[in-house]
């Protein structure tokens, strides 16, 4: 590392720095929390730091939109990361809405979205997802 | 610089955001957090001169998302089962020391990465230069980022159809397979009447 000042290293890999922050806690929520839609938000939180990486990565100082103003004198942020991003945002949103249909099915099949909660069920009597209603097995 | 002002202010505010997704408990309120989230990265990436990544996340990120998870939890709990005291630290700890050692590693690695906004970093020297030039003499269009999507990437587009395409597929076999199987078990029953075997 080179011998500038804290605070200028800290502005120059400030977006890296927040990117990793808010990536890791994305993880966390994965990782920590049995709530199967707290784990969506948290996936999709990991998903949009990397997008940030991209677009931070893409920006080039005094650079503007990678919109063709005709003036030759201009200097344009890097538009291949933007094309990439854009296709990962709706990549994104398909598999969260996936996701989410998955959760309403074992919702359906367990009457509960709390991973705990179901893998003990399961454990308990072995049925297939399949044959599964809520509230129908529970009762017996 | 007031740009970059701006800048470390908004990602500031980002992780407040996801500090408190994680305190709170009720689902309704982590999933508006997480619209203000997807909205705040629109105006970060206004800032960063991604105005067409901007709307994007604006429209699909912090809109259809939402809504998705809105309608989700029209019949989902709206509220996250807090487990007892014990089991969650042993838990949390786990995933605490993977996160930071993981976390850790990256920021060791990100101070490798060249300035933010440096002209002559690897990633802004090699292909894009070349769009940048050609994107408006050879097709007409002045927004390369159209350009690049739909005429130099398009089997990149055609991709992300199909991907598209079969994640919808899979939500209405999924939810579709859902009222189908309660039906087909529920007339089951009737017929067998009370002979069904347990397990």
């Amino acid at each position: 590392m080179n011998d500038a000042p804290l605070a200028v290293v800290l502005a120059e890999n400030w977006n890296y720095l927040v990117v990793i922050t808010l990536m890791m806690s994305g993880l966390f929520i994965v990782i920590s929390r049995s709530n199967l839609v707290k784990k969506l938000v948290g996936l999709s939180i990991f998903q949009t730091s990397v997008f940030l990486f991209y677009i931070s990565v893409g920006k080039v100082a005094g650079g503007t939109a990678p919109i063709i103003t005709g003036d030759p004198d201009t200097l344009y942020s890097n538009p291949l990361p933007h094309v990439l991003i854009l296709t990962a945002i709706v990549v994104g949103v398909a598999t969260t809405a996936l996701g989410l249909a998955l959760v309403l099915r074992v919702h359906a099949a367990f009457g509960s979205i709390e991973e705990d909660e179901v893998l003990a069920m399961k454990a308990e009597d072995g049925l297939p997802l399949l044959r599964r209603v809520a509230g129908g097995e529970d009762g017996e | 610089m007031t740009g970059l002002m701006v800048n470390i202010c908004l990602l500031a505010l980002l992780v407040i955001i996801v500090v408190m997704v994680m305190r709170t408990h009720r689902l309704f309120a982590v999933v508006v957090l997480s619209g203000a989230y997807s909205l705040i990265c629109a105006v970060v990436f206004v800032n960063l001169d991604a105005v067409d990544v901007a709307f994007t996340e604006a429209a699909v990120g912090a809109g259809i998302s939402t809504v998705l998870f809105l309608a989700a939890l029209a019949v989902l709990p709206a509220n996250e089962k807090q487990p007892p005291g014990a089991h969650t630290l042993t838990s949390n700890l786990a995933a605490l020391v993977i996160v930071v050692i993981v976390g850790g590693l990256l920021i060791h690695a990100a101070f490798d990465l060249p300035a933010l906004g440096d002209p002559n970093a690897p990633a802004q020297v090699h292909v894009a230069p070349r769009y940048l030039v050609e994107s408006d003499e050879v097709l007409n269009i002045p927004n390369v980022v159209t350009t690049v999507l739909a005429s130099y990437r398009g089997f990149d587009t055609l991709g992300e159809t199909i991907v598209v395409f079969t994640a919808g597929l899979g939500v209405f076999v999924l939810l579709c397979g859902a009222t189908r199987t309660a039906r087909h078990t529920a007339t089951k029953d009737e017929r067998q009447g009370s002979g069904r075997d347990e397990g």
